[in-house]
């Protein structure tokens, strides 16, 4: 249960086996790391804030397994929770990013001059460019464990910092509680909205507590970067615009971003983050550079080819529906993105999403003139 | 480390002296129950700071609580450590309801009444029509013999049904049991439900393990309960560990039937088609009784006081917990603009006939009582009993013709 998890004392009256959680219908990476022996030794920590490992699998427990993706069944509540049940989270860690060990170090590049092309993708085939990552304030809980007073202060410092932004970044805030019906359909029609979560997975963390007092929604006047203020992580960060122009997309995202982690910086804040797991957030599959560059693009003969599971995974591509992650795709439109987020630095994974887009738009044309795209197919990837 | 001393030197937010606290404890993450953080983060954070904004609420609990109560009740803890935060956790996600104000809060355990009685009494009164926990006491009564009339007329009554909850005293309540107390629930009900005989002998199936066979046939049956999706229950941390020692008992004639481990530890129904109430409830009674000799004769027994009758998980359902209802059809008294009146007079609820979350279809009712606390079982039945038999009355008026009157209203509390 969430914030100042008193309730850690009541389990330790119970022995472990009384107390473990029945995973044998489970598929999460969660359910397939955790053992009984694990449950015993970590039990009976907690974070100084007191989150607990009940509280970090809670999740995991309530939510068996997802029809289209491998769902990683734990969160974290606060920056230490990734310490305090390293014995749980690295393995974890380490199935959900391709290997990554518990002594890796990770790169953090957000210089966009190091991006090579991207600036011209196809715009009869990519609809849209985006990027997003995530931020966490240091010294706050996550969302699956924060009070009402530490979601409204990650709130009042976001205004504050926020406000201070201008040139092509200069915006404005709008509370998710106080917006008229006028900004809320506009804020819909830009597809910039978030609704107060209905997955599941979400909901079994405790993160939608308190809907929607201090959410909220900041955007820029040009409506090209934005910024949602505790939905699923204090901050998330988006760059988006229509066509192709990945490069320009993430430029503004690295600008924008670099102004707004100085802006916290004076004001005493930093953003968590460390030299193994890269920048801290509350979904285990997010950290690193917590960043998902993706297009909606036009793929009605790639994606119907027998080969292209195949070539996404070789192009270490992920698909989703143009809904985002709990949609299916419509129409041969696809949400494609970087399936990677730990280990590969920002640069990196902007840089396969613009290689591999540009490949997939290639075998799309082949395709539509009724040609093999055999010669085209990536190597497989090495590690 | 250098650099969180270096941040705490520099006495910026004790949010983040709290973290470099935190920093420096990683190694170990040792138990901490009252820790110098724990104690840290309530003087940042002021009671103020975390009052949750009630604004846009219509719920009991809204309407009851104040910044004053907030602040005396936030940092208090049940001995089983269950918070205010935490009990009113569900009022605060959910502001209101279509058809019915909500009471906006549950109890984690049975002291939840008593630590948070400041906010509970209020709610209580407000819920139970002015029921004061402090100077009144709840009647118990399930003595079935006591009622009368209780056969209704089978062309309009299609089904009757009473149930309520038990709660096993020792035992932390649904929204916050671990995974072992529920299980213990579960074990301590199904040993003693083995022991019932007779026309109450029968069988348990629990949501986790039961036969995609079984699980229809428990559905047609109207039986099977599903995980909630409500929101007001999903809120309170009731659905935690899905299907985790939960299910479904009813005995080989299936009319009488128990859920395990739903919205309270158990729920205890007893219904028949037809309209012979007072069957359903002297089996009701019965049953209930027997159940309770068995845990007793285990060492366990019901959570009950004499301030608030037998306690469950939502204070909406103190007292008896008792609805005691029909399904019944009403084509021409529900399109009497007099039918809410008449309804509201008697102690009368309708819902559909898909429960509390549903509107009705067509002219077929869910008909039970309103009330819950500061009347007995034997008072509730009874009334539901006259009330149904008015209101088959004035359909039957209706019908030829002739008129109906709105009743007076049925005394309150017994003085």
């Amino acid at each position: 249960m969430p914030f100042g998890n008193t309730h850690n004392q009541l389990k330790m009256k119970f022995t472990p086996e009384q107390e473990y959680p029945d995973l044998s219908k489970h598929n999460n990476h969660m359910a397939k790391v955790l053992t009984p022996a694990m449950y015993e030794r970590l039990r009976s920590k907690q974070t100084p804030s007191g989150f607990t490992l009940d509280d970090v699998i809670q999740t995991g427990v309530d939510n068996p397994g997802h029809p289209f993706i491998m769902t990683v069944g734990c969160v974290a509540g606060d920056e230490e929770t990734y310490e305090v049940f390293k014995e749980l989270l690295d393995p974890v860690i380490e199935d959900r990013h391709g290997g990554y060990k518990p002594t890796d170090k990770h790169k953090t590049d957000l210089n966009p001059d190091n991006l090579k092309g991207g600036d011209d993708l196809d715009p009869n085939y990519v609809l849209s460019s985006r990027v997003r990552t995530g931020r966490s304030i240091r010294g706050f809980c996550l969302p699956p464990h924060c009070s009402r007073g530490e979601r409204r202060a990650v709130e009042k410092l976001s205004i504050e910092a926020l406000a201070s932004l201008s040139g092509d970044l200069k915006g404005k805030y709008y509370a998710l509680k106080n917006m008229t019906d006028a900004e809320q359909q506009q804020l819909i029609d830009d597809h910039f909205l978030f609704d107060k979560p209905v997955s599941p997975l979400l909901l079994a963390s405790g993160m939608a507590r308190d809907w929607p007092d201090a959410r909220g929604i900041w955007h820029n006047d040009n409506k090209t970067f934005l910024v949602w203020v505790n939905e699923e992580d204090h901050l998330r960060v988006i760059s988006m615009q229509k066509g192709g122009n990945m490069k320009e997309v993430f430029n503004r995202f690295c600008t924008g971003l670099t102004k707004i982690e100085s802006l916290f910086k004076d004001r005493g804040h930093a953003f968590m983050w460390n030299e193994h797991l890269g920048y801290v957030l509350t979904c285990p599959s997010n950290l690193g550079t917590g960043l998902r560059a993706g297009v909606h693009v036009k793929l009605p003969n790639m994606s119907k080819h027998a080969k292209f599971e195949e070539v996404l995974k070789r192009l270490r591509l992920q698909k989703r529906g143009t809904g985002g992650v709990d949609t299916a795709a419509v129409g041969g439109v696809f949400d494609i993105s970087n399936a990677d987020r730990l280990g590969f630095s920002e640069v990196e994974l902007v840089q396969m999403v613009v290689d591999g887009i540009k490949l997939l738009i290639e075998m799309e044309k082949k395709l539509e003139k009724g040609q093999s795209i055999d010669d085209l197919m990536p190597c497989p990837e090495k590690l | 480390m250098a650099t969180s001393f270096t941040r705490m030197m520099s006495g910026r937010n004790t949010a983040v002296v709290l973290a470099s606290i935190g920093a420096g404890t990683l190694a170990s993450g040792y138990l901490l129950s009252d820790s110098a953080a724990a104690a840290e983060r309530k003087r940042a954070y002021p009671p103020s700071a975390d009052f949750p904004d009630l604004r846009k609420h219509n719920n009991c609990m809204a309407s009851a609580l104040t910044p004053t109560i907030y602040a005396h009740l936030r940092d208090k803890t049940t001995p089983n450590n269950w918070t205010l935060d935490q009990c009113i956790q569900t009022g605060v996600d959910n502001p209101g309801h279509p058809f019915i104000k909500t009471v906006g809060m549950v109890a984690g355990d049975e002291e939840s009444y008593e630590v948070f009685a400041e906010l509970f009494d209020p709610v209580i009164k407000d819920r139970h029509n002015g029921y004061d926990p402090r100077t009144m006491k709840h009647p118990t009564d399930l003595d079935a013999s006591k009622i009368t009339s209780g056969m209704f007329d089978e062309r309009y009554v299609l089904s009757s049904r009473v149930r309520t909850g038990r709660s096993i005293r020792g035992l932390s309540l649904p929204p916050a049991c671990t995974r072992s107390e529920r299980r213990e629930v579960e074990r301590v009900v199904v040993t003693a439900l083995s022991g019932l005989k007779g026309d109450l002998a029968g069988r348990y199936y629990s949501l986790g393990e039961m036969s995609e066979r079984e699980q229809q046939q428990l559905i047609d049956e109207h039986f099977l309960f599903d995980k909630p999706v409500s929101p007001l229950l999903t809120a309170a941390g009731m659905a935690r560990d899905w299907p985790d020692a939960r299910g479904i008992w009813h005995n080989n004639e299936k009319n009488f039937l128990i859920w395990i481990n739903e919205e309270d530890h158990t729920r205890i129904i007893s219904m028949e088609k037809g309209g012979n109430m007072k069957r359903v409830f002297e089996r009701f009674c019965r049953g209930l009784k027997q159940v309770e000799q068995l845990i007793q004769e285990r060492g366990w027994e019901f959570m009950w006081n004499e301030r608030l009758g037998y306690i469950l998980t939502c204070p909406s359902n103190l007292g008896t917990g008792l609805r005691a209802g029909v399904h019944i059809r009403l084509p021409f008294l529900s399109r009497d603009p007099r039918f809410k009146k008449i309804l509201e007079n008697l102690r009368l609820q309708k819902r559909g006939t898909g429960g509390v979350d549903t509107a009705a279809t067509g002219d077929t009712f869910d008909i039970s009582n309103l009330d819950r606390l500061g009347k007995s079982e034997v008072e509730l039945v009874q009334l539901v009993v006259d009330g149904v038999n008015y209101l088959t009355e004035c359909e039957k008026r209706l019908e030829r013709g002739q008129d109906i009157k709105i009743p007076s209203p049925v005394p309150q509390f017994r003085k």
